[in-house]
């Protein structure tokens, strides 16, 4: 039904969709990981409270969160040229993609560690852990089921957000459903696209599902 | 040297401008191999005495001296060493979920920096200690709650601590499998002379196996020393209450209440005379018997009744003189049986 080239073109496009959100995904977790731990940790509740840096955490997250990511892929336009020397095409669009999804993450790894039961942190204390060690050996431990349902929620919604980047020429399956679906009316291929997106999703989600089902100890 | 040493401890909550005094001058002196007590209703401050201990609760006044060493004098990384060699359980076990048994049993020895191979083999020394050498690869949500408080006993005493600290950890659990643990924990105070201190607030845990004991009623210590005085002899009305079988909290006798009480307190020599026969007889005066049991205190029956007595003021002081003399302990009991 298609030719060589719009296959080629597809084909392209998964990898670039894959690219901007794996890569994305990761650079997001090792930015939001740290902050999302150090607002657990200067929490009124954590390991060692501090009303200043939590205060200062919580702003920055709820403020890049509270942008539409549309709004914020256009104002990061210049910082994005500055970062990767220009503001189009896939490893352009990881940078908004990064800074939408760090405090994203900050906050799925927040509400993770905060499940974790007070009475295991208690009992890790009166073994003599410090607080380095609660964090590492206890925590991101029991925690690891919610970290790796948020990662994979997190993954689901930056692989829809790298779709939208394509109406600002953000590469990947969703610039080539905007290009041809939208420009030049070729619905088929609009449609292709689409089904590739939720076929990428339904990946994402279901080995996420499957990865947790599989490390969780806590009930069978 | 005194194992534990708690002198004039107070505590003190700030809960937004509102003060709570948990504690209040508390002085406790805990010797090496006791299995010490510590019996109180809810909120009474037991918790917050026991986490004082190792010190995860900083005290706001007095001190805490482990085998001399005060507490407060310690730098933040000492003070965690000390606490890796104290061992404590709780209620709720607190086991990692995510780990199986013998890599919870390996934690302790993972955060003091032990090496992997001896880790593992103190543990399964352990897990042959607590009964569980099957368990080894189950996860906690596997396990019964016995078992669970099984592990949380191993996991507690793989650095070889010489004090092991309780906060009501048979209060989750059910009449056999308490009475199990505490046999467990007393196997372990005899075998290893490792200093218990057992935080209740059920009496027949501290009748049961411990040796002396302390009674905190709302954050103060109202009375202190071995188990079989206080329980033959309590003085504070928090000791009377929670003797008297409190922890039935329903009772059909309330019509009876109105008559004076006495409880009176026997051991196994005196049993097998007739006493109240006796009573009956020499006064000719009735006598209700309104509740009879027999417990195990530091491993010797003793039997406990509660009796009821004639109305006249001064038959009732005869006959309290005569079961005095037959070597009873008799006290008045004025709450509700
Ligand atoms: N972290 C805390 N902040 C404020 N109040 C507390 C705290 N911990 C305990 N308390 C108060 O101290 C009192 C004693 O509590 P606790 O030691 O837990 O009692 P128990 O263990 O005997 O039930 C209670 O009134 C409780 O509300
Ligand atoms: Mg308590």
């Amino acid at each position: 039904m298609f030719d060589a080239k719009v296959i080629q073109m597809l084909l392209e496009g998964i990898k670039d969709t894959l690219y901007m959100t794996i890569v994305s995904t990761v650079v997001g977790y090792a930015l939001g990981l740290p902050l999302g731990i150090l607002l657990y940790v200067s929490s009124d509740k954590g390991l060692k409270p501090n009303a200043v840096l939590y205060r200062i955490g919580d702003f920055v997250c709820n403020i890049i969160r509270s942008i539409p990511f549309l709004i914020l892929l256009i104002l990061l336009i210049p910082f994005t040229r500055l970062v990767v020397g220009q503001s189009y095409g896939s490893t352009a669009t990881i940078v908004p993609l990064v800074i939408c999804a760090a405090p994203y993450i900050a906050r799925v790894v927040e509400s993770a560690l905060n499940e974790v039961d007070g009475g295991v942190i208690e009992a890790a204390r009166a073994m003599g852990a410090s607080n380095l060690q609660i964090v590492f050996k206890v925590l991101l431990v029991e925690a690891r089921i919610s970290l790796i349902t948020g990662f994979t929620i997190t993954t689901g919604l930056l692989l829809g957000y790298s779709a939208m980047s394509g109406t600002v020429g953000g590469g990947g399956l969703g610039d080539i459903a905007v290009r041809y679906g939208y420009y030049r009316w070729q619905t088929d291929i609009m449609l292709v696209t689409v089904v590739l997106l939720i076929l990428i999703f339904q990946v994402i989600q279901n080995l996420g599902t499957w990865i947790a089902r599989r490390l969780d100890h806590r009930k069978r | 040297m005194s194992e534990i040493v708690i002198k004039n401890l107070t505590k003190r909550y700030e809960i937004r401008g509102n003060e709570v005094i948990a504690l209040s001058g508390i002085n406790i002196t805990i010797e090496k191999g006791d299995i010490y007590g510590i019996i109180g209703m809810s909120g009474a401050g037991k918790s917050t005495l026991v986490r004082s201990i190792n010190f995860l609760e900083k005290p706001t006044e007095g001190q805490v001296l482990i085998e001399g060493v005060d507490l407060a004098e310690l730098s933040e990384k000492q003070l965690r060493k000390k606490r890796s060699e104290i061992g404590m359980i709780f209620q709720n076990f607190n086991l990692l979920e995510q780990k199986n048994v013998l890599e919870n049993i390996c934690f302790p020895l993972e955060i003091t920096g032990s090496k992997k191979r001896e880790a593992r083999e103190r543990a399964k020394e352990l897990l042959h200690l607590v009964h569980l050498e099957d368990k080894e690869r189950a996860y906690p949500s596997q396990l019964s709650g016995g078992q669970k408080q099984r592990v949380a006993i191993a996991r507690a005493l793989a650095t070889n601590p010489n004090i092991l600290l309780c906060d009501e950890a048979t209060s989750a659990l059910d009449p056999q499998t308490t009475a199990a643990i505490l046999s467990l924990l007393r196997e372990i105070n005899e075998k290893l002379g490792i200093t218990i201190v057992i935080i209740t607030h059920q009496m027949s845990v501290v009748t049961e196996i411990c040796n002396k004991v302390a009674v905190i009623d709302n954050g103060r210590l109202v009375e202190e020393g071995y188990v079989k005085d206080i329980f033959e002899n309590p003085k504070s009305d928090a000791a009377k209450v929670l003797i008297s079988g409190k922890e039935i909290r329903f009772t059909p006798l309330e019509h009876l209440d109105s008559s004076y009480k006495v409880r009176i307190v026997f051991g196994e020599n005196s049993a097998y005379e007739p006493i109240i026969s006796n009573v009956i007889l020499k006064f000719q005066a009735p006598v209700n018997i309104l509740k009879a049991d027999t417990r195990n205190v530091n491993g010797r029956a003793v039997g406990e009744m509660i009796l009821s007595l004639p109305d006249e003021e001064e038959l009732q002081q005869s006959i309290i003189t005569y079961l005095r003399e037959k070597g009873l302990a008799v006290t008045e009991v004025t709450e509700h049986v």
